[in-house]
């Protein structure tokens, strides 16, 4: 008779999971790629590929999307972990794709290059081949993530369609695609953001600064706290004040928005968190906040 | 804190979106912006009330035609557990999605109208979740408030489905009466049904015990990938030959005499490997690598167990298959990719023995085909031998998938059957 109850937390289970989804494509796939942008999600995700793998290194590159406007503490934080694991890092710059020509910049005060990622990202998979595409998204961040696979099929033009979706059933995973197309893997599904951050206090896991409570000149655009920068466009009438506050979520300059808070710890963004009414997206993105069915168009299209 | 997983089934008339949008907001799961979004939306179209199924549509295509098309994940915790919801829609391509839904399920709730009793549609969903193998079934009788809260009416429906369900493989099977709009039963004990002795949908939920759910008994290690360092700068890691994957039943602990299949032959386990540092035992769902005593030829889609308890050795299937493909037909002699745990394998379709109706039961033996949301009992040849258990036993030795080889879609689930 059993002893005991084998009971297993719910990180234990979520870490279990996505270990065995990136073996899973490591196994299946020819040329894997982890998209690493120094942010939150897709620093855990990077934890669970060391812990998927050990003591082997990871065995595929990590890919960087640079906007070129990036936090400096982001940038900093990108170089020096992916150095610190010998992991290959891919850096595909969308300052390049203007300057090819790929792309064209939006002008004006909301000017953002968030969109023209999607053509960066597609080239850059085309360019090196990738079949498989690790991405941190996590189902709870909006609605159209809550339906879209752990193994996302995107067709030779990097599409997203959200009704031909295959089954996923079990733990088992369909990894057969035709040349050209490839599959976006999130291992992270299933966590939602307090799960996070409980996973981060756990492992003890290194974060960008900017997540902390800092001092930073801001102003207000829609509710939302833009950080003084070269590449933010402000206003005449969007004044600039000092203020304590902190990143809940780590995107571009342009469209990421703080939070005013004074959580200085982990332990202390965890407490924030629980207590919140307003979704991480809702809070701080502006990219999502385009029209109601923003997320879901730009994944169609091939973002993240 | 553990995590379940639960499946919804009914539609939205049986009020399936609002009882998940009260456990999510009741849970603090909806954030004021949601909750702000959907008013918006609601007042746009000229609604009356919060139309919380808003929360759950989630795809442009879903709100303009009024519809859902897909499964949908939703998450909430309480301080003593993390929920994980497979909410799946109530028409067209039913089958699909809640046999989708239910295939990691803990729980199923399934949804009746007080009023209309059960229906059709009731004993559909009470057959896939036997089918699938759920472990606990609760259904909540809803709208207990159009029926005056009426005991009898809820004794009747308790009646006429335990005589249904009692035809089926259902070990668990849990009664609530509730009103999700009014919140009766939901999240504590409603005073308007003083007669109910029995605890809310939330308590249940919360409490319901599923750690002996998973199969601790057969030891099933599905070796997934192996993992050879080679790193000539790492000295003490030159000769390490690991063998990673998710345990799929039973504990395995180091010294434990073990047996490989296909070779058939033992060893001994040598050390059970996690980043973390090597663990005394490994049992569902845990991710370990696994060392042996003697060196194996071992290569993923290789399967770990007991010499005395073993699975299956089979080329030859017998299963339950449920036919997810829109165009293309399940036929004998149809030629298709099988996936088992990490063994992927071609597969041809011997037999249709049976067609089964998943309203009536019937079993249509004249049937030549399997179409969209059809189930049938197949038997399959495989390439190569399969290490299967009855999907009875262990659902993640006896589920497997089957793949299109032209459109790669994936277009059957299976179950094995009569496997011992």
């Amino acid at each position: 008779m059993l002893q005991r109850d084998y009971t297993t937390s719910q990180l234990d289970v979520l870490e279990a999971e996505a270990i065995h989804i990136m073996r899973e494509v490591a196994a299946e796939f020819e040329r894997p790629c982890l998209l690493f942008s120094g942010g939150k999600d897709s620093i855990v995700m990077l934890r669970i590929a060391e812990k998927a793998f050990w003591p082997a290194p990871i065995p595929f590159p990590l890919m960087h999307v640079d906007t070129g406007h990036n936090f400096d503490e982001v940038i900093e934080f990108r170089d020096r972990r992916s150095a610190e694991l010998g992991a290959r890092l891919i850096v595909a710059s969308v300052q390049e794709s203007i300057d090819q020509g790929r792309v064209v910049e939006d002008t004006g005060r909301r000017a953002s290059r968030n969109r023209l990622q999607t053509t960066t990202l597609l080239d850059a998979i085309e360019e090196h081949e990738f079949d498989a595409v690790f991405g941190g998204a996590r189902r709870d961040e909006e609605k159209a993530r809550a339906k879209e696979r752990v193994f996302s099929f995107r067709d030779d033009f990097g599409q997203w369609d959200p009704k031909n979706q295959r089954p996923e059933l079990w733990n088992l995973y369909n990894s057969r695609i035709r040349k050209g197309e490839h599959i976006r893997v999130f291992p992270l599904s299933n966590w939602t953001e307090l799960d996070v951050w409980d996973y981060i206090r756990r492992e003890g896991i290194e974060i960008p600064s900017i997540y902390f409570a800092h001092t930073r000149k801001v102003f207000e655009r829609d509710g939302m706290l833009l950080p003084d920068s070269d590449v933010v466009r402000r206003g005449d009438d969007e004044a600039l004040f000092e203020s304590v506050v902190r990143y809940r979520t780590v995107g571009d300059m342009t469209c990421t928005g703080a939070v005013q808070s004074s959580a200085g710890t982990v332990e202390e963004i965890i407490e924030e968190i629980a207590a919140t009414r307003i979704t991480e997206r809702g809070a701080t993105r502006a990219d999502d906040r385009a029209s109601e069915a923003a997320m879901e168009d730009r994944k169609r299209e091939g973002y993240f | 804190m553990d995590i379940l997983r639960f499946a919804t089934a009914g539609s939205v008339d049986d009020g399936k979106s609002t009882l998940i949008g009260r456990l999510l907001f009741d849970s603090k799961a909806i954030f004021e912006d949601q909750l702000e979004a959907v008013e918006r939306t609601s007042r746009d179209r000229g609604t009356e009330y919060t139309d919380l199924s808003l929360l759950t549509d989630g795809l442009r295509a879903e709100r303009e035609q009024g519809i859902t098309i897909d499964v949908a994940y939703r998450y909430f915790a309480t301080p003593r557990r993390k929920f994980i919801i497979a909410d799946t829609p109530g028409h067209i391509q039913y089958t699909r999605n809640m046999v989708t839904g239910a295939s990691t399920a803990d729980l199923a709730i399934i949804l009746i109208d007080a009023r209309k009793g059960v229906l059709e549609q009731s004993r559909r969903h009470a057959f896939l979740t036997s089918l699938l193998r759920v472990p606990h079934l609760v259904l909540a009788v809803n709208k207990m408030d159009l029926v005056g809260y009426s005991r009898e009416r809820f004794e009747e429906i308790r009646e006429e489905f335990t005589a249904f369900a009692s035809k089926l493989n259902v070990t668990d099977l849990t009664f609530i009466p509730i009103s999700a709009l009014n919140g009766d039963n939901v999240v504590s004990r409603s005073e308007n049904m003083p007669w109910y002795l029995g605890t809310s949908l939330l308590h249940h939920l919360e409490n319901v015990h599923i750690a002996s759910d998973r199969n601790l008994v057969d030891v099933r290690f599905p070796v997934q990938y192996v993992i050879r360092p080679q790193r000539a700068t790492d000295h003490a890691f030159h000769d390490y030959r690991g063998y990673a994957g998710q345990v799929a039943g039973g504990v395995l602990k180091p010294g434990d005499e073990v047996v490989h299949l296909p070779s058939g032959l033992t060893t001994r386990i040598a050390s059970i490997d996690t980043f973390d540092g090597p663990v005394e035992e490994a049992f569902p769902p845990m991710s370990v690598t696994l060392r042996f005593e003697d060196d194996l030829d071992i290569s993923r889609g290789d399967m770990i167990a007991r010499p005395n308890n073993q699975p299956q050795v089979a080329q030859e299937l017998q299963a339950m298959v449920c036919w997810m493909a829109d165009g293309v037909k399940l036929t004998p002699r149809s030629k298709l990719t099988i996936k088992h745990t990490t063994r992927t394998a071609r597969a041809m379709v011997r037999d249709l023995h049976y067609r089964l109706d998943v309203n009536t039961l019937h079993r249509d033996e004249e049937a030549t085909s399997l179409g969209l949301n059809e189930i049938g009992r197949v038997s399959l040849r495989v390439t190569q031998p399969m290490f299967v258990d009855d999907y009875a036993r262990n659902r993640m030795t006896g589920g497997f998938i089957l793949v299109d080889e032209s459109t790669n879609g994936t277009v059957g689930a299976g179950m094995i059957m009569d496997a011992s």
